[in-house]
């Protein structure tokens, strides 16, 4: 019924929390080559865990770029899309960086720790290739450090997130984050996520991170907090219409084309692939990444299954899954402008057989903000 | 992991209950637990010829879509329509309401190419 599965574990890398990942029993698969938890115990029953109290991610494999020196502040806007000037010390913004054509290479958050100090979080598969695309592009008065080896992080999300925190501190406003210490253990945590939940991302050093992921586990035992794998992440992140690079994003595809131009300030002064989008603002998109829904009872989409209308294929997925909170099949994926608006009946081909479907509103999910 | 006794076994955990003429055809506790989380099961059509080791089937869990082979020929007398409304029988009762399809035997059908209980055990590496 399926074939063994093809890990080569010795090409890949493995976080500082694998040794917690075996203990907890979870299933691993290669992700971004990286041995990454998929679940510990199932993927459905840490989704609600996430939607209802609260669960922790190992996300070590993620990369941290750490950019400084005087020029620093001018020269990183004129690599990023979003408005850096708009930063305030403390706060972090998310943001994307293109090629020369407008293209992604990476989205990621940008962080300000200081006057002329930043730190990036950056996608896992991307970390070799970001650091060395801003290192060509270098300037006088800048330095880029990686620094990903050197940290491990977690992610801890949902409705109880902010309760499983208290212990330590009191977590910081939405996009924003602070020094904390968790014993002795220096971390940084932003009031960050991946998930549509409320919740954090936690960074600190690689050396410490099986102490500091059994020291959350007991902070957040009361909580209902569950370890969480990358099946989960990927079904709650798309539920909260958050793209993923690689599927979502690519070189051949703008933010633009996205939905994302809200994080893109065409009228800064200079970055790189403004050009590209630019243009593409005045002479109008010919694709977009919309959100589409099946009725009950269809078989899940998956990414690259053709979407038509009337027998013209008119895109493509790029994301797909069975939404554990809406029970029904979610997906996104690049169609022709004419049918991207929220409402418009679309067909998904799923093994030769069509499916009726729906393009509809971002997000798919919205928590309840009732604080 | 449940193995039971009476049931054969295909290569690729699909196991066959032999009532006469009839063979009753699902996916082994083994292959359910690796899955995880079944949300949608593609049945083959009442009256659909099927033949051993190919495809006739799809089950899907959250993550992928896997094909089931059939581990015998012949043609297909009953579907398990519950699966449409429960899906996850598959998970919670792999040898029973979680069947898939029946299939009316081919005549003369060789049934040596499937494992019993205990080849098949050994071959999951379960006690």
């Amino acid at each position: 019924m399926f074939a063994a599965m093809a890990l080569t574990p010795s090409e890949l890398q493995r976080t500082p929390l694998y040794g917690e990942h075996l203990r907890l029993r979870a299933k691993l698969i290669a992700f971004g080559g990286w041995e990454m938890p998929v679940y510990y115990t199932s993927i459905l029953e840490e989704h609600q865990a996430v939607r209802q109290r609260a669960g922790i991610f190992d996300i070590s494999h993620m990369g941290e770029v750490e950019i400084s020196g005087p020029k620093a502040p001018e020269w990183l806007n004129s690599m990023l899309t979003n408005n850096l000037d708009r930063l305030s010390i403390g706060e972090g913004q998310y943001t994307l960086m293109l090629n020369d054509h407008g293209g992604v290479i990476d989205d990621l958050i940008v962080y300000r720790r200081s006057e002329t100090g930043y730190f990036l979080v950056v996608n896992a598969a991307k970390i070799a290739e970001d650091v060395s695309w801003l290192q060509d592009h270098q300037a006088e008065g800048v330095s880029v450090l990686d620094q990903s080896q050197l940290f491990a992080a977690v992610a801890v999300q949902g409705p109880n997130a902010a309760k499983v925190f208290r212990a330590i501190g009191e977590l910081p406003t939405r996009n924003h984050f602070e020094r904390f210490k968790l014993g002795s253990v220096p971390m940084l945590a932003a009031r960050t996520g991946y998930t549509g939940e409320d919740g954090f991302e936690a960074f600190f050093p690689a050396e410490t991170a099986a102490e500091v992921w059994s020291a959350f586990l007991e902070l957040g035992q009361a909580e209902g907090l569950t370890p969480c794998g990358l099946g989960a992440r990927d079904t709650l992140r798309l539920e909260a219409c958050y793209p993923l690079n690689g599927s979502d994003l690519s070189p051949e595809t703008t933010p633009l084309e996205a939905g994302l131009g809200i994080f893109v300030d065409l009228k800064k002064t200079g970055f790189i692939g403004q050009e590209t989008l630019v243009r593409q603002a005045e002479e109008g998109l010919t694709r977009r990444l919309v959100a589409v829904k099946l009725p009950p009872k269809s078989p899940p989409p998956r990414p690259h299954y053709p979407i038509s209308v009337e027998s013209e294929v008119i895109g493509e997925l790029t994301s797909g899954t069975q939404s554990p909170t809406l029970g029904v099949g979610i997906g996104l994926g690049y169609v022709k402008i004419p049918f991207a608006k929220p409402g418009q009946p679309v067909e998904i081909d799923v093994r030769g057989r069509k499916f009726p479907a729906t393009v509809v509103k971002k997000p798919l999910y919205k928590r309840n903000v009732s604080a | 992991m449940s193995v039971p006794e009476e049931l054969k076994y295909a290569e690729t955990h699909e196991w066959v209950r032999i009532d006469k003429t009839i063979g009753t055809v699902g996916i082994t506790d083994h292959a359910q637990g690796e899955l995880t989380d079944i949300v949608f099961v593609e049945l083959p059509k009442v009256g659909a010829k099927v033949t051993a080791k190919q495809q006739a089937a799809v089950v899907e869990s959250v993550k992928a879509a896997s094909d089931i082979y059939s581990p015998v020929s012949g043609e297909v007398t009953e579907v398990n329509s519950e699966l449409e409304n429960n899906p996850a029988l598959v998970n919670t009762a792999p040898y029973a309401e979680g069947w898939l399809f029946k299939v009316q035997l081919e005549e003369g059908v060789d049934l040596s190419e499937l494992k019993d209980a205990a080849a098949y055990r050994a071959q999951i590496g379960a006690e």
